[in-house]
């Protein structure tokens, strides 16, 4: 597709780029949508719907689940589940009814949201294009290659290991781990001010490292798809390359999530 | 990289996809998969009983076999020493009952010796009388030397 139609490579570059918006007039500058109350349409969509296929399809396997000889998707989904489930045992040694399921949907969720990356950047914008007969609707079909998303997800995370942190410990062992480690009560300003910048650099880190690698896979995607017929013997081996990618980055998070839930929940 | 409310969007679909996993998904996996657990574990040591069981009978197998065998080479042998006795016995009695047979013959033999030997010597004494007779004819009468035939007959 690359400069056909009047299209330039900017242009092209920038439409895969472009999210979606619907906004409120309030929000416009300029006509365009930039304030705080838009929403990335397209991010919405695609991730709300393949959650919930992949989650609806979980559930109703799970609803027939059978401690007998098990369904082939039923043995699928306890093959994912228990290796998720594993990593949680070894990891996670508190108890808690949320933290297995908070690590199944983030590995879920963030790899099949990841593998929207391996359809072939064209395609799913030419189908939409002849669908809505609009072949320049801005479309990003890759929900981690939007901030929002991953910023949403680490926050939550955040959150949830904030509460885990003050259910398990109580609210006087958790202000005193806030102010006195590593250094003693002495120095409680620098104690706090340490814990502040751990906190918040966790769920930047968390989101920033799945929205880098997934943008920047997506970019390559892009740039190779932009060199015509010689795309060819270049994108399988990154498409190749790209499932090592999106599956190790939705192990990473979920990994990332445990470990998190883990420190929150005991003393060190 | 702009920063919107997407982000409450996002968190939102994050959270009702927590609560199905939570609610739906999880659990009865988790059930499924512990009674499976549970299941093969008691198939595996069930097997193992059966095994050991197996193990068991078939040594009893062998011991009772062995029994049996030295139980029935005990009856042979005692039955063949129980021939042997009937042999020996029947041998005895053969020999008794052959010795009663050759010593009633032999007494039968005696007495039909003793009465031929009777025939002879009463045949002999008559001969000798009548020899006698045709000789003394008539110088000797036999009633007058009754006596001393007699004598004579008991001689011979």
């Amino acid at each position: 597709m690359s400069a056909e139609g009047g299209l330039t490579t900017t242009g092209y570059i920038e439409h895969h780029l472009t999210n979606l918006v619907v906004c409120a007039d309030s929000s416009k500058i300029d006509g365009v949508c930039k304030g705080f109350w838009t929403f990335h349409l397209d991010t919405l969509l695609v991730s709300g719907i393949l959650g919930l296929v992949v989650f609806g399809l979980m559930a109703k396997f799970a609803s027939k689940a059978t401690s007998g000889i098990p369904s082939g998707g039923q043995n699928f989904i306890e093959m994912v589940v228990g290796l998720v489930d594993q990593q949680v045992r070894d990891t996670f040694h508190g108890k808690s009814a949320l933290v297995t399921p908070l690590a199944i949907t983030i590995f879920v969720w963030v790899f099949v949201m990841n593998a929207m990356d391996l359809i072939p950047v064209d395609f799913l914008p030419f189908l939409l294009g002849k669908i809505t007969g609009n072949e320049h609707l801005p479309f990003k079909f890759v929900p981690t290659t939007d901030p929002n998303l991953t910023f949403a997800m680490s926050i939550t995370v955040f959150f949830i290991a904030l509460f885990m942190g003050l259910k398990v410990k109580g609210f006087s062992h958790f202000m005193h781990e806030v102010f006195a480690v590593p250094f003693g009560i002495k120095l409680a300003p620098v104690n706090f001010l340490f814990r502040v910048v751990e906190e918040i650099a966790r769920p930047i880190s968390l989101s920033l490292r799945l929205f880098g690698n997934m943008y920047a896979g997506e970019m390559v995607f892009i740039l190779i798809a932009l060199l015509g017929l010689y795309q060819l013997p270049l994108a399988l081996p990154w498409e190749l390359f790209h499932i090592l990618i999106i599956t190790l980055q939705a192990f990473v998070f979920m990994m990332l999530t445990i470990v998190y839930m883990s420190m929150a929940s005991e003393s060190h | 990289m702009n920063i919107n409310a997407t982000l409450i969007g996002q968190a939102i679909w994050f959270g009702l996809f927590i609560w199905i996993t939570m609610k739906y998904v999880w659990p009865p996996l988790q059930k499924a998969m512990a009674d499976r657990q549970v299941l093969i574990a008691d198939g595996l040591a069930a097997a193992e009983r059966g095994k050991h069981e197996q193990e068991l009978a078939a040594k009893r197998a062998a011991d009772a076999l062995r029994e049996a065998k030295e139980k029935s080479a005990d009856l042979v042998a005692q039955a063949e020493k129980r021939a042997q006795q009937i042999v020996e016995e029947a041998k005895g009695t053969a020999k008794v009952e052959a010795d009663k047979v050759v010593a009633g013959a032999k007494a039968e033999i005696d007495q039909e010796v003793e009465r031929a030997k009777q025939v002879l010597r009463e045949r002999v004494a008559e001969l000798a009388v009548a020899g006698a007779e045709k000789i003394l004819r008539k110088e000797i009468n036999a009633s007058a030397h009754a006596d001393m035939l007699v004598a004579l007959k008991q001689d011979l």
